[in-house]
């Protein structure tokens, strides 16, 4: 697993290189609220820690987090994951700086096609056999990939990824009761309340 | 755009996005232990890294294109199918692009 975040954060400093807008900056920023909503029980920090963490929430620590189990692991990857990304963001950033234009055009492909390849990597586990909520998640990726590419050319840049979390309510309505298989939630969550 | 103006659209972005995180983790947890919520905030982030790879793989400066990225998405879904690590997808996805853009250039 810290390999794992060693490795993507190599990776996905390349993507920092590539990626230079700062108009749709706080648009794309939106969907880190949403992640930071996923990971405020699994990093339940408090006080400076929490200011400390969350300059860290972002794609790639959030999908190396949610995908272990146990609150200590899941700190661990997200330490280890926001550590290596952090480290290779600013490198790549300065090195792309310095040097990028200079790049030949099938370098420069190369990494335009790593970059979604990355985020299909981090997507892979929650789509793959065995996962929470399975069938759920597959149409969420598929809906939010459709509605993502469908958007592009009319909205903002950085809105259609906002967008694409509308594929939850899609989930969310299409899959009223439980399935044959794979899909697990709670039938009953008023009978572990006691209250 | 002047210096002045670029740095301070880079600051105020850079102080707005680290606000909006904040705001994420600091929503308290008697909120999300609603099952709807819950659920919800659980498949999140499968709709937001499909849509950043779909749009990532087919989309260039707000138009849809179809070019080498497609194979290399392609390929590296193949090489997730048989369970390589992270690192030989990324390698795979940037071998098949850079030939693919040479063999369409």
């Amino acid at each position: 697993m810290v390999r794992d975040g060693v490795s993507l954060g190599t990776a996905v400093g390349l993507y920092g290189v590539a990626f230079g807008a700062v108009g749709s900056a706080l648009l794309l920023g939106t969907r880190n609220a949403i992640y930071g909503l996923r990971l405020t029980d699994l990093l339940s920090d408090r006080g400076w820690r929490r200011v400390a963490a969350a300059h860290w929430v972002i794609d790639e620590t959030t999908a190396i987090t949610v995908r272990e189990r146990g609150l200590e692991l899941s700190r661990l990857a997200f330490l280890s994951s926001g550590a290596s990304l952090f480290l290779s963001w600013n490198l790549t950033t300065v090195a792309g700086a310095l040097g990028a234009a200079s790049f030949g055009p099938a370098l420069q492909a190369a990494l335009e096609s790593v970059v979604p390849a990355a985020f299909l990597a981090l997507l892979w586990p929650r789509l793959a056999r065995g996962a929470d909520l399975l069938r759920e998640q597959r149409i969420v990726a598929l809906g939010g990939a459709g509605i993502a590419v469908a958007l592009t050319p009319v909205l903002p840049p950085g809105m259609q990824i906002v967008a694409a979390g509308l594929a939850v309510l899609l989930a969310v309505r299409t899959v009223g009761s439980p399935g044959p298989e794979g899909s697990r939630r709670p039938e009953h969550p008023q009978a572990n309340r006691h209250e | 755009m002047s210096s002045t103006t670029l740095w301070t659209v880079v600051i105020g972005a850079s102080i707005g996005n680290y606000l909006l995180k904040l705001a994420g983790l600091s929503v308290p947890p008697r909120v999300l232990e609603r099952p709807l919520i819950r659920r919800t905030v659980e498949l999140i982030p499968a709709a937001l890294l499909a849509a950043l790879a779909a749009v990532n793989a087919f989309t260039s400066e707000g138009a849809l294109v179809v070019d080498f990225r497609l194979a290399a998405l392609a390929a590296a879904a193949l090489a997730l199918a048989l369970r390589a690590p992270f690192i030989v997808v990324l390698l795979v996805a940037g071998g098949v692009g850079a030939l693919g853009s040479l063999v369409a250039g």
